[in-house]
């Protein structure tokens, strides 16, 4: 398993539309990618998962990897959220 | 006739009778089935039926609103695939034994519970979406269409509230105008009225019941009300007012774009007054060249306390950045007299506007003025910036402004915060200025003729005294003889003048000024077309003769 700590800089946080492309992103991939906010956990391929964490910017997060794909899926996912999130 | 209020997110007249948008809500039964899987069968046909339902609409959204205000139907799509939401549908199923419209009702109810719940406000707004896909879900399963709008005429719509996906899929050559009871001013509807240009209310104060539906109603966009049943009167008033603005609309399109040049070939620059970095959206839809005055006392006037040189070069970066290389002339601090601003401290005066004002304070308190210098010479790195200084009678005064400059320049190069180099002009607006103004012109780059003061000044005239209208002459022939003395005084020493007082919107005058040599013209945004209608037909080598 591989994760790393992103801390939020988009003034208006995780809201829909970076939700969904996130979800597009991690379904690229099999393994499993998990969003963690204050010890609360989502699902990345579950639109509804990520968007009821309600992350907001400066709110730090954990991602983590497990599985087969999980060192692509880490440089792929770390690469899109410094860009977009 | 009835009057209601509300926001107003585009301006212009809509007449026509009120059509109320049914929402349609579906009424479901819960079946007990025994064929468990052929219910979860026709939940997933009806899922990939909307899902290509949604394409259409992102498509269709495109082309209407753009990629960026589309994407909510990409969003729907995945609401619809996500795994949560179909294992609560397969779940409720096979668990209860119930038909897919029964078991999406519940899921979709409790989905939208969650956002709603929720502490944030754009993620409760997110509820609707949620009750947006359930619909969709429920319509393919009965196979019922929503009702929408019963009208084959175009009128005005009005709703609580409408979805993305309701707008979008409006016929819209059947709607004059939206009014909505809820809704927000970046709401879809909000975005929709304005790539349409049709007028909109939100947060309208008007009931959803036969007293208004089918009756002819008036939208006045640019005051936010609905008249409903109107008064003769009123509704003669506004068919006068909505022709005006369709020939409006219509010069608009004919003049868009065309450079304002004279038959005999003089380009003039037509710029735009603004008080606001609201104001912008009216500056690009008139087609300004540029911004001729842009009064930066709101940014003092709205606050308790000075503005800093950071908030002052946001808004100025913000301009410069959004008319993308066109100029824009920004006036450094116009308070006092009739602009007064409590924490400026500025004292009773008997005669305020030949009193202690605009470039008076700025060279009388040199930290006020320096820091807005800074934020204009920080902010002209990031496009086509100039500064125009106000209320200039002598040329110690500028040549006080330019040793303030020259501080400026060298603290923020000791600081290495980058600057650019905009040009600096001065408004001629007291007599005294128009005298020496062959001796200014040498020390600026360009002269802007302050009218509204030039003529108080110069007919000792205070506009706001009714008892002396008789003796007030907007076109007295001292006024032009002034405005004339300034043009050829600029030209001797190579450097462009302009007006961007109230005088310059005259279009009684314009060609006069032509004749004289004017080089630009700032008026309100509103002006702009119209001004250049008469520009294109003068031939000034004819008018001189």
């Amino acid at each position: 398993m591989k994760e790393f700590t992103y801390t939020i800089t988009d003034p208006e946080g995780i809201h829909a539309r970076p939700a969904g492309e996130l979800v597009k992103v991690a379904k690229e991939f099999s393994c499993k990618v998990t969003l963690t906010k204050d010890g609360k956990s989502g699902d990345c391929k579950k639109i509804f998962g990520i968007m009821g964490l309600a992350v907001k910017n400066g709110n730090e997060v954990v991602m983590s990897f497990d599985g087969e794909d999980e060192d692509a899926a880490y440089e792929k996912i770390s690469a899109f959220m410094k860009e977009n999130l | 006739m009835k009057t209601y209020y509300g926001k107003s997110v585009f301006n212009g007249i809509a007449i026509g009778k009120i059509s109320i948008y049914q929402k349609g809500e579906q009424q479901v039964k819960r079946v007990k089935v025994d064929n468990t899987e052929n219910e979860k069968k026709r939940y997933y046909a009806a899922v990939e039926q909307a899902t290509k339902e949604l394409q259409a609409l992102y498509d269709k959204a495109v082309k209407e609103v753009g990629e960026a205000n589309a994407a909510i139907f990409e969003i729907h799509q995945m609401m619809l695939q996500d795994d949560d939401y179909k294992e609560s549908v397969e779940n409720i199923v096979d668990s209860q034994q119930v038909n897919a419209e029964y078991a999406v009702a519940t899921t979709g109810d409790n989905f939208s519970q969650m956002f709603a719940a929720m502490d944030d406000e754009y993620m409760r707004g997110r509820a609707a979406d949620v009750k947006d896909i359930s619909e969709r879900l429920l319509n393919i399963l009965s196979g019922k269409a929503k009702t929408g709008m019963d009208t084959d005429e175009p009128v005005i719509v009005l709703a609580d509230d409408l979805a993305p996906s309701e707008t979008v899929q409006m016929n819209k050559e059947l709607v004059l105008s939206f009014v909505t009871v809820h809704g927000s001013v970046n709401s879809h509807t909000a975005i929709l009225a304005r790539t349409m240009s049709i007028p909109a209310l939100i947060g309208t104060d008007i009931p959803l019941d036969d007293t208004v539906n089918g009756k002819l109603a008036i939208v006045d966009g640019s005051k936010g009300v609905i008249y409903v049943e109107p008064d003769e009167s009123t509704l003669s008033e506004m068919q006068e007012k909505q022709k005006e603005e369709l020939e409006q609309k219509a010069l608009l399109q004919t003049l868009k774009g065309k450079p304002n040049v004279t038959l005999d070939g003089k380009e003039i620059k037509l710029y735009a007054n603004i008080g606001n970095i609201k104001d912008l959206a009216t500056v690009i839809q008139n087609d300004a060249g540029g911004i001729g005055l842009f009064r930066s006392e709101f940014l003092y006037l709205e606050k308790d306390n000075y503005p800093t040189e950071e908030e002052q070069f946001s808004v100025y970066k913000t301009v410069a950045e959004t008319m993308a290389g066109k100029q824009v002339i920004i006036r450094t601090l116009d308070i006092g007299a009739d602009k007064q601003c409590d924490y400026f401290e500025l004292g009773k005066e008997d005669n305020p506007a030949m009193g202690y004002r605009a470039i008076r304070i700025c060279l009388d308190r040199p930290e006020v003025f320096k820091t807005q210098l800074r934020a204009l010479f920080r902010a002209s790195a990031y496009g086509n910036l100039a500064i125009m200084y106000p209320m200039i009678t002598s040329v110690w005064e500028v040549k006080k402004i330019k040793e303030i400059v020259e501080e400026v320049k060298k603290e923020l190069t000791e600081q290495n915060i980058a600057f650019g180099n905009p040009s600096q002009g001065i408004m001629i607006e007291t007599p005294a200025a128009v005298i020496i103004s062959q001796e200014l012109a040498k020390e600026v780059d360009f002269f802007s003729i302050g009218t509204n003061d030039l003529t108080q000044y110069t007919l000792a005239i205070d506009r706001q005294n009714t008892n002396l209208d008789d003796f007030y002459d907007a076109h007295h022939p001292a006024i032009l003889a002034m405005i004339r003395m300034v043009i050829e005084n600029a030209h001797k020493e190579g450097i462009w003048a302009g007006i961007c007082g109230e005088l310059g919107a005259d279009m009684d005058l314009t060609q006069d000024f032509l004749a004289m040599g004017i080089d630009e013209l700032s008026v309100s945004p509103g002006r702009i077309l119209p001004i250049r209608k008469i520009i294109l037909e003068t031939n000034v080598a004819v008018l001189k003769k």
